[in-house]
């Protein structure tokens, strides 16, 4: 068995550090690339939502490095990807990849439907384990939790570090190390390491301290915000243009609030809960309420900018984005949105962006000069 | 003054109205229902809403402008789930919150949650609180709901039947007529013909009759329609996909007529069970009518940009293909597509499936 799994961002580091430390044999498919995405528009229905169609590119790639077993969570709804490793499944088979899956899916349903959830969970979990071995499983899932949180938080780091920079592309450098480090360290003692001599390397960039970034929120569909890859580096490009940017939702945070509290019944974080609720009465599905109550965080904390990013008939994000301009109005604050298809051009899109910025520079500018009007008492 | 309250003639209206209609009647409320759809509430609802959401989305927007100044509520509620353990759709629970950020001037929505994926009593919870904006009085609320009941059911037997839901609504507009109604259509097979040959006129000036598809004596033509029923049974958005097809001399077979527990063992060979009440129904009803062997054709009508259909539709396909060589189209809507296009597609799929048949019968008399 040689298991791969879809990209997401820094996911594969987590996921690399589980698979090492439980003996697992594995192949990281290439970042996902145009290939990948070419190769998933020509097998995907055509309208499904973009996440799809690049995985099935990342699983085909995978396939033909050798992996023959396919990692994927599940969902019960009410958005596509509870429904993604499926269609995955169907279409694999249709066009004559053998590949299993191993479906790591939140047991629901009927109760003889939950039944045979978990016995496929545990029976998941025992196939990539290589067995039983409850200590060794445990600890696996705990570090590939903590892992995951670290690469958050130096993800983050390097989004406050990268405007700041004296020598633009700094940042840049060091993540590309650790990118290149990491595949040649083995399990997570060594990635944590590594994670943590990256960080100090971060810590040391010479930035300008005077410099005040405009500061711009990010929010949307988990896959297109998290995986910058598939939206065109936008959150590298905006720190290279000196924007400070924030990314609220994250994958350690989908693991710990959703996955680990949502499955143990654990009261959750649900600040963006209570924000949105004045515009998003109820949770629709993917990450529609985050965006909403996000945004609302983002307008209160004094951000410039908001920029919300979904993939074409994303269907969440199709209702945030109608709600989008009450918040623009109600707290005057710019939002700018991105819908990222196969047929992006980067041009138009870095044009529309760079424009925005623009406007953000002005209005602070603008702001500034009405500060010191009053505060010299005309 | 009774109080007004406007529903739009839209999404899922086409499933609840009869509910919602004696509901709120019966609690003295005054029920007014927007305009057929038409140009004026294609074009105000497109303009008004975000570009990527699906037409009957924007068709709702406009039905909601319509409606606006002539209510004192308007009755959207938020559907979250109407079936144990399953969901409608993102864009379905959300809409009552792209109305209000969309449209300015509205009157009070009255957007209570109906959610019963897990259990049906918080049907009841719902209930209450939509009947408490016009009464005090529990038990009347409760009253009124069960006598609403019970004219649904009437309405999901008929449509079960084989009546197609938008023939049971047109024949109530205008005055308030009571939906006890239904009841005098109850022969099924009767009510089916005739339905189905009075909107066959061949006499009429009509470009496919003179195409000549639809001759005499021509036999029936089987055909599963699967599509939401907003989309099947709104002939403006569908651009009259349903008279068009009986025009043809198709007997229209859809996914409402079917009953559920039966389709809901034939959906149950998924991998995955589907937690899309309408992906289930889809699919399980169309593996029913492959099953029974008796249909000719399979035509799914979906919006451009469905979520749901995107993968419905899928997996519906490829199963049919799977499993059998019956003919299986897709006709796609958005507020761009031509009448035209339309016809042509639709033309071309009868036309297909009658030559198959022939070629079919002529080689077993061959033989
Ligand atoms: S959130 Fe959007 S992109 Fe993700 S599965 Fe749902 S529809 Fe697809
Ligand atoms: S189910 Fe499809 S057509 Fe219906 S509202 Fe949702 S996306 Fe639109």
């Amino acid at each position: 068995m040689k298991v791969t799994f879809p990209h997401l961002g820094n996911l594969y580091v987590p996921i690399k550090a589980m698979l090492d430390d439980l003996g697992t044999d594995y192949v990281v498919p290439p970042f996902s690339n145009k290939s990948a995405l070419e190769l998933g528009t020509k097998y995907a229905p055509e309208l499904a939502c973009l996440p799809l169609k690049i995985t099935i590119g990342n699983f085909i790639q995978a396939y033909e490095k050798g992996a023959d077993t396919i990692i994927m969570v599940g969902g019960c709804g009410p958005c596509r990807f509870g429904y993604y490793y499926e269609m995955q499944r169907e279409i694999l088979h249709d066009i004559g990849y053998k590949m299993d899956m191993i479906a790591l899916d939140i047991p629901w349903g009927n109760y003889k439907e939950k039944v045979a959830g978990i016995r496929k969970l545990a029976e998941g979990v025992k196939k990539l384990a290589g067995g039983w071995n409850i200590n060794k499983i445990l600890k696996a899932a705990v570090n590939t939790t903590i892992i995951s949180k670290r690469m958050d938080e130096l993800e983050s780091l390097s989004f406050k570090v990268r405007p700041r920079e004296k020598k633009r592309g700094t940042t840049n450098e060091i993540m590309k190390e650790f990118r290149n480090k990491v595949f040649s360290t083995k399990g997570s003692a060594g990635i944590k390491k590594l994670i943590e001599y990256t960080e100090k390397k971060l810590l040391e960039v010479e930035i300008d301290n005077n410099y005040k970034p405009l500061r711009v929120g990010i929010v949307g569909e988990i896959y297109t915000t998290i995986d910058t890859g598939t939206s065109l580096n936008i959150q590298e490009r905006l720190g290279d243009m000196g924007v400070e940017v924030c990314r609220p939702v994250t994958i350690s945070g989908w693991i710990i609030e959703h996955i680990i509290k949502g499955g143990l019944h654990l009261p959750r974080d649900l600040r963006f809960a209570e924000a949105a609720k004045p515009y998003l009465g109820a949770m629709i599905g993917g990450h529609a309420q985050e965006t909403i109550g996000n945004s609302v965080l983002f307008a209160k904390d004094g951000y410039d900018g908001i920029i919300q990013i979904y993939p074409l008939t994303c269907m969440p994000e199709i209702v945030a984005e109608s709600i989008l301009p009450s918040i623009e109005r109600d707290y005057g604050i710019p939002v700018l949105t991105l819908i990222i298809d196969e047929m992006t051009g980067e041009a138009g899109y870095l044009t529309r962006v760079e424009a925005f910025l623009d406007l953000l520079e002005k209005r602070r500018e603008s702001k500034a000069i009405e500060g010191t009007t009053v505060l010299s008492g005309n | 003054m009774a109080i007004k309250v406007g529903i739009p003639r839209g999404l899922f209206y086409y499933r609840y109205y009869p509910l919602w209609k004696t509901f709120l009647e019966e609690l003295g409320a005054d029920v007014v229902l927007s305009d057929h759809t038409n140009k004026r509430i294609l074009d105000e609802g497109v303009k008004s809403c975000v570009d990527e959401a699906c037409l009957p989305v924007k068709v709702f927007h406009g039905h909601v402008l319509n409606l606006k100044d002539r209510v004192d509520y308007l009755f959207i509620p938020r559907l979250t789930s109407i079936s144990k353990d399953e969901y409608i759709c993102p864009k379905i629970g959300g809409i009552p919150d792209m109305v209000k950020n969309t449209i300015k001037g509205l009157p009070q929505i009255i957007d209570t949650e109906i959610n019963v994926r897990r259990s049906h009593k918080n049907m009841w919870k719902a209930v209450m609180e939509i009947g408490s904006y016009f009464s005090d009085n529990k038990f009347q609320i409760r009253k009124a709901y069960n006598k609403a009941q019970k004219v649904q059911d009437m309405y999901d037997g008929a449509v079960r039947k084989g009546r197609l839901p938008s023939d049971i609504l047109n024949s109530f507009q205008g005055d308030n007529t009571n939906f006890s109604l239904i009841r005098m259509d109850e022969n099924p097979d009767r009510m089916d013909v005739s339905l189905n040959r009075a909107d066959v006129n061949p006499n009429r000036n009509d470009v496919r009759a003179n195409h000549g598809s639809m001759q005499r004596g021509q036999s029936l033509l089987n055909i599963l329609v699967i599509g939401h029923p907003y989309n099947l049974y709104d002939s403006y958005i569908n651009m009259d996909l349903v008279k068009k097809l009986r025009n043809n001399g198709v007997n229209l077979i859809t996914v409402d007529m079917q009953d559920e527990s039966t389709i809901n063992k034939k959906a149950s060979f998924l991998n995955k069970p589907m937690f899309w009440n309408f992906g289930r129904l889809a699919i399980g009803t169309a593996m029913h009518m492959l099953e029974k062997g008796n249909i000719d054709g399979i035509i799914y009508l979906m919006s451009f940009g469905c979520g749901v259909d995107s993968f419905v539709c899928d997996l519906t396909e490829k199963r049919v293909k799977r499993m059998s060589t019956i003919p299986f189209i897709v006709l796609t809507i958005d507020e761009h597509s031509g009448e035209a296009g339309m016809n042509t597609r639709v033309e071309a799929f009868i036309d297909m499936i009658r030559w198959r048949k022939k070629d079919e019968s002529n080689i077993s008399a061959l033989r």
